[in-house]
């Protein structure tokens, strides 16, 4: 357990980057010119990261699969960015971001990076303001701010329902600028499928030109890995159709251990799948809890009627209806953290009373929002005697107002006008808390290969907090990154030019033809997406929202048999040098599949619930948190990081041992 | 072209040629109609107009080169955002998005072409002829019985007003758009594409009523 | 519903393409059109033929990937949605429906419906920036106040995906929506004062060289906009330009 040193800086919580950064090697200007660095994937912190390195002086490839930068999908964010700039004068400080993200996390995150994160998240919003990103704002000119998941101080910044649309072209921005410069060289449309060792530090990569289908090498004397998140693994998901863990699984196989693989946030507030066909589930903002009220029939009549469309959700009698969250939460209600409220309405359904054809589905209603803002309308512009048509056109106003954006995508979705009937939401999988396990400089346990932004395991723990995923991105990327990694690239001032007509880059491109060729070539009878979707179910069902031991056992060795018929029986059509993007999927349903026994394996071994991980055995037995998860401190405080050994099934675990110092540890309550 | 070598200039260019048409067709309205209110006012202000050395000698020759620059340009823009769409779509529902009008311009502009290559023959050729070849002496009463005398054919007088017809589709996009082109679009731009589009119509169904009435009207004499 | 699809099938940049027709059986209307692509798509892959390539991502309506010309409209009939948010209750069962890329010679189609957008980045890296390093040290976001009515043109502005429908839709595949959305982004903004009149010249210069048509300001850009992008941007782009030219 030696090898998994965080290199934590020593000092007080508070000093540390500062410290830090006051000690570390750097490399001078002439030198920046002779040394490259490779940056796979361009979201908010490949994006962010590949343009400052290159500000910086460094020779910077960057890499996405897109046509563009701009298209990665941190550009589907909507809510908004944290940051600790007290702009409200609400009592908001870096500590109390840092201690919010703990606790959010279920006290499994590093302190030292959190404070970190929390301390640079105001110079995010400098810089953002600077490029020219149009956060909101306020009559005064200044900017605005509001509330996000439960936290007691409103610091989150926003640009409409597009904040990391904005925060991402602001990145790309300043991408384009070192583009022009020369600085970065832009290869778009291409894909990472392996990275090159060379005396045991990453020094390139092997990448697929998506166009041409050229298998290409390039070498740098660092690599970091900015792919994102494995969402994908449950097929249906709120991330890209292209979302995927290759990269981030291929430097796990050649060394980065992969870290707590099992934590997976399910978002609350997510559209409904409405039949087999679906490919992906739409999220909407979870602001819409700040006046929805969720709930389901009582009876069980009247849910086989809803289904069979005998009975309109409009015509249940209040009494008829279970607002279970209100019933079970009565403190926090409707606005219980993302894993609760998602559990609940796991619950209802798998009792059977989900409301749509598929059964999984339950009601967001605004109708007491829309009458309750209807009626401070009328008071409000002197309107006597409001008639009930009157009201509600007035309410309506206002909850347009503030969701229109939002409800004007459902309808168009669903076809069903959500003023007048109630909305139908399920949870998705939307974020993975999880990935390639990282140190204070946030490299891999594999020198010289870096690890950023949602790809690695290191901010949120066990489950993240709305609005902070931008903010880790950004971090890493404008802020943390760059510093770094100069630390470790200034013993490399003398290397020189990394060749790429080595035997270990022969290897590695063999590897990554021969995979490419079998692919090609089998003649099997199931298309890609068939394995995907098999995988996806086995995910759902066993390692979904809530997890036992029984059923972890049985996806650990499901994957296994599907992973070994998708090797036999898969059919790829298309060549192997051309534009095809059945096989581009081939590859990454591949890595999912052993990636998803990972996944397994993880939640099995850990046997307490923690955020995202819900294991059915681990809950509290009696008093009011009765049937509320329970993390167990004494044996699960430490991180999971696995060690590839040959099979996802034989990975070997490592712990990092997390020490709260500044933070003292509590049980969630949200009755 | 140096300075009209960008597009958007070349779109202002096309605009403030286009305007300044416009103005000249206000213009040319203005008179025309006296043909029909007052004989005599017709006749003397087109004296002024044919004899004046300022009109004849500075604004004469601009506006013929203003009719040439909007066609040249227009023709140059054409082919060029022609050029813009290598294999063209099997299936195109531009009526889905725009209108008729704003898409062919190139239709009523050339119709309009060739209309003022009649308009030519039938008065400024004459005209020159009686003033310079010829070198006829001035008579301040011909140019009304000129004009009344042009409209005796059916075929010529079907043929202005289907000119005209074009003209107003030509000016319906034209007019309001040029406005777009210089970069005026605010608060205001309401109002004046509400304007234009009023004068996009009245002034060329004023000409047909001219050239109608100019018809019918001698047919009673 | 079963549908007849008529789809623009090439195998790459260097062949001809023809149209090829597919008939799709049980379609929900509840199906996004991609969905239904991808139906076909299973139903080719199955029969041993290559699939329809097209591009796509987030199918959420943000990301600017998809591309199709459906019915000789960008992203379809349907208003104020990319093609992956388009749904198929906005046809009827028996209905053939055209499918073609988006047409432009500054976009090369690469296969099938999938096109080469690479001319919109050239234009972004020849201005759609403004200069300022990541130092750690940039002035206090709320030291310069913006208007609130500012900032939301701004926003309004900043919504552009980078789609291409506008140059789809152009009759000219002009590109000036998407150029001036950007222009105008930085045009309204104070941080954006500086490099004002160099980005408005070389964006526009880089977006002639790129071979787009001319705007002659039909407003079908602005119909077919999946985002609502209103032409008062092209004019700011217009007005920004002859600022510029006029400071030389």
């Amino acid at each position: 357990m030696s090898i998994l040193d965080s290199k934590t800086p020593k000092g007080p919580l508070a000093d540390k980057w500062t410290n830090y950064k006051n000690e570390i090697n750097l490399v001078n200007p002439a030198n920046k010119r002779n040394i490259d660095v490779i940056v796979v994937g361009t979201g908010l912190a490949g994006g962010s990261a590949a343009a400052t390195l290159a500000e910086l002086g460094y020779n910077v490839k960057a890499y996405c699969y897109q046509d563009s930068p701009r298209r990665a999908h941190s550009i589907a964010a909507q809510g908004g960015i944290n940051a600790a700039k007290n702009y409200q004068g609400d009592g908001d400080s870096t500590y109390r971001l840092f201690y919010d993200t703990v606790k959010g996390g279920d006290y499994r995150s590093r302190e030292s990076n959190v404070y970190r994160l929390a301390e640079v998240s105001a110079n995010i919003i400098d810089q953002c303001v600077a490029q020219g990103v149009p956060f909101a704002r306020d009559y005064g000119g200044l900017l605005d701010n509001r509330s996000f998941g439960g936290v007691l101080v409103s610091r989150t910044f926003y640009a409409k329902g597009q904040t990391g649309q904005q925060l991402l072209l602001g990145a790309y921005s300043a991408m384009n600028r070192q583009i022009a410069r020369g600085k970065i060289e832009m290869f778009n449309r291409h894909e990472m499928l392996d990275v090159v060792k060379v005396d045991g530090k990453a020094r390139g990569i092997i990448a697929r030109n998506l166009i041409t289908g050229e298998i290409e090498r390039h070498s740098a004397h660092a690599v970091v890995i900015a792919s994102g998140g494995y969402g994908n693994v449950y097929y249906l998901s709120t991330n890209a159709m292209g979302s995927n863990a290759t990269a981030a699984w291929k430097i796990h196989k050649k060394g980065a251990f992969f870290a707590n693989p099992c934590y997976t946030q399910i978002h609350p507030t997510c559209i409904p799948r409405s039949g087999d066909y679906q490919s992906k589930l739409t999220l909407m903002s979870e602001s819409l809890r700040n006046d929805g009220r969720i709930w389901v029939p009582k009876n069980m009549d009247d849910v086989m009627a809803i289904r069979e469309g005998k009975l309109k959700p409009t015509e249940i009698a209040e009494e008829n209806r279970d607002y279970y969250l209100e019933r079970r939460y009565p403190a926090f209600g409707n606005l219980v953290p993302r894993d609760v409220a998602s559990r609940a309405a796991k619950e209802r359904c798998d009792a059977g009373y989900g409301v749509n054809a598929t059964g999984e589905a339950v009601y967001l209603d605004f109708k007491s929002a829309i009458q309750r803002y209807g009626k401070e309308q009328a008071k409000l512009h002197n309107v006597e005697n409001a008639s009930e048509a009157k009201i509600i056109e007035l309410g309506a106003d206002i909850v347009k107002e503030k969701y229109g954006n939002l409800f004007q995508m459902y309808e168009k979705i669903v076809d069903q006008d959500p003023y007048k009937t109630p909305m139908m939401i399920y949870p998705a999988t939307h974020y993975t808390m999880g990935g390639v396990w990282v140190d204070y400089n946030l490299m891999t346990t594999v020198e010289g290969l870096y690890c950023i932004g949602e790809a690695n395991f290191s901010d949120h723990g066990a489950n993240r907090l709305g609005a902070s995923a931008l903010m880790q991105g950004l971090a890493d990327g404008y802020f943390v990154l760059p510093y770094t990694i100069g630390d470790y690239l200034s013993h490399d001032i003398r290397t020189g030019k990394i060749s790429t007509n080595t035997p270990e880059f022969d290897a590695a491109e063999k590897e990554v033809k021969d995979r490419i060729d079998f692919f090609v070539n089998n003649k099997g009878e199931h298309s890609v997406d068939y394995y995907h979707k098999k995988l996806g179910k086995i995910m759902w069902e066993k390692v979904g929202m809530a997890r036992n031991a029984k059923g972890l056992t049985e996806a650990m060795s499901e994957i296994k048999a599907l992973r070994e018929d998708f090797w036999k029986n898969v059919k790829v059509p298309g060549d192997a040098n051309e534009f095809n993007p059945e096989l581009e999927k081939a590859g990454r349903v591949a890595d999912f599949l052993e990636l998803g026994e990972l996944f397994a394996k993880d939640a099995l071994n850990r046997e307490e619930s923690a955020g995202g991980h819900f294991r059915e055995e681990s809950v509290e037995l009696d008093g009011e948190q009765k049937g509320e998860a329970k993390r167990n401190d004494e044996d699960f405080a430490f991180v999971s990081a696995w060690e590839y050994k040959g099979e996802p099934g034989d990975a070997v675990l490592h712990k990092e041992q997390l020490e709260f110092k500044d933070i003292e540890l509590k049980q969630r309550s949200y009755k | 072209m140096g300075i009209l070598s960008s597009s958007i200039a070349r779109k202002v260019a096309m605009a403030l040629s286009g305007l300044f048409l416009v103005f000249f067709l206000g213009q040319h309205f203005v008179i025309n109609l006296t043909s029909v209110i007052a004989s005599d006012t017709f006749n003397s202000w087109s004296h002024f107009m044919g004899t004046n050395g300022l009109v004849q000698g500075i604004l004469q020759p601009v506006l013929i080169f203003g009719v040439i620059f909007h066609f040249v340009m227009g023709l140059v823009l054409e082919i060029r955002n022609r050029n813009a769409r290598a294999i063209n779509y099997k299936s195109y529902n531009g009526s889905a998005n725009s209108s008729w009008a704003s898409r062919n311009m190139i239709i009523s502009g050339l119709v309009i072409l060739a209309f003022l290559g009649l308009h030519f023959y039938d008065f400024w050729v004459p005209e020159i002829m009686y003033k310079y070849i010829e070198s006829n002496p001035e008579d301040a009463t011909r140019y009304f019985p000129e004009v009344v005398h042009k409209f005796e054919s059916p075929v010529r007088t079907g043929l202005y007003v289907i000119a005209f017809v074009l003209l107003m589709l030509h000016l319906w996009h034209g007019f309001a758009s040029s406005f777009q082109s210089v970069g005026f679009n605010n608060k205001y731009s309401k109002a004046l594409t509400g304007f234009a589009k009023v004068y996009a119509i009245v002034i060329p169904l004023g000409f047909i009523f001219i050239a109608v009435y100019h018809h019918f009207n001698q047919l009673h004499h | 519903m079963n549908l007849t699809l008529k789809i623009w099938r090439q195998k790459d940049g260097r062949s001809k393409g023809q149209m090829v027709s597919y008939k799709v059986s049980e379609i929900s209307e509840h199906m996004s059109f991609l969905e239904m692509m991808d139906v076909l798509n299973e139903q080719l892959v199955n029969s041993g033929d290559e699939p329809v390539a097209f591009d796509h991502d987030c199918r959420e309506g943000i990301c600017g990937m998809c591309s199709m010309q459906i019915n000789g409209e960008p992203h379809g009939p349907d208003r104020g949605v990319t093609t992956c948010q388009l749904h198929m209750r906005m046809f009827k069962d028996g209905d053939t429906i055209t499918i073609e890329p988006f047409r432009a010679k500054a976009f090369p189609v690469i296969k099938d419906l999938v096109v080469d957008r690479t001319a919109f980045e050239r234009i972004q890296h020849a201005g759609g920036f403004i200069s300022v390093n990541t130092s750690g040290n940039t002035q206090d976001a709320n030291a310069i106040p913006i208007d609130k009515h500012v900032a939301d043109h701004a926003m309004d502005a900043a919504t552009c995906i980078g789609c291409g429908a506008c140059v789809a839709a152009c009759k000219n595949a002009s590109a000036m929506l998407f150029v001036g959305a950007k222009v105008s982004q930085y045009a309204l903004l104070p941080q954006g004062q500086v490099e004002a009149t160099e980005r408005v010249l070389s964006m526009v210069a880089q977006m002639d060289k790129e071979g787009f048509g001319n705007c002659t300001n039909t407003g079908a850009c602005e119909i077919e906009c999946p985002k609502g992008i209103s032409l008062e941007n092209i004019a700011r782009m217009n007005r920004e330009y002859l600022k510029a030219s006029l400071k030389g």
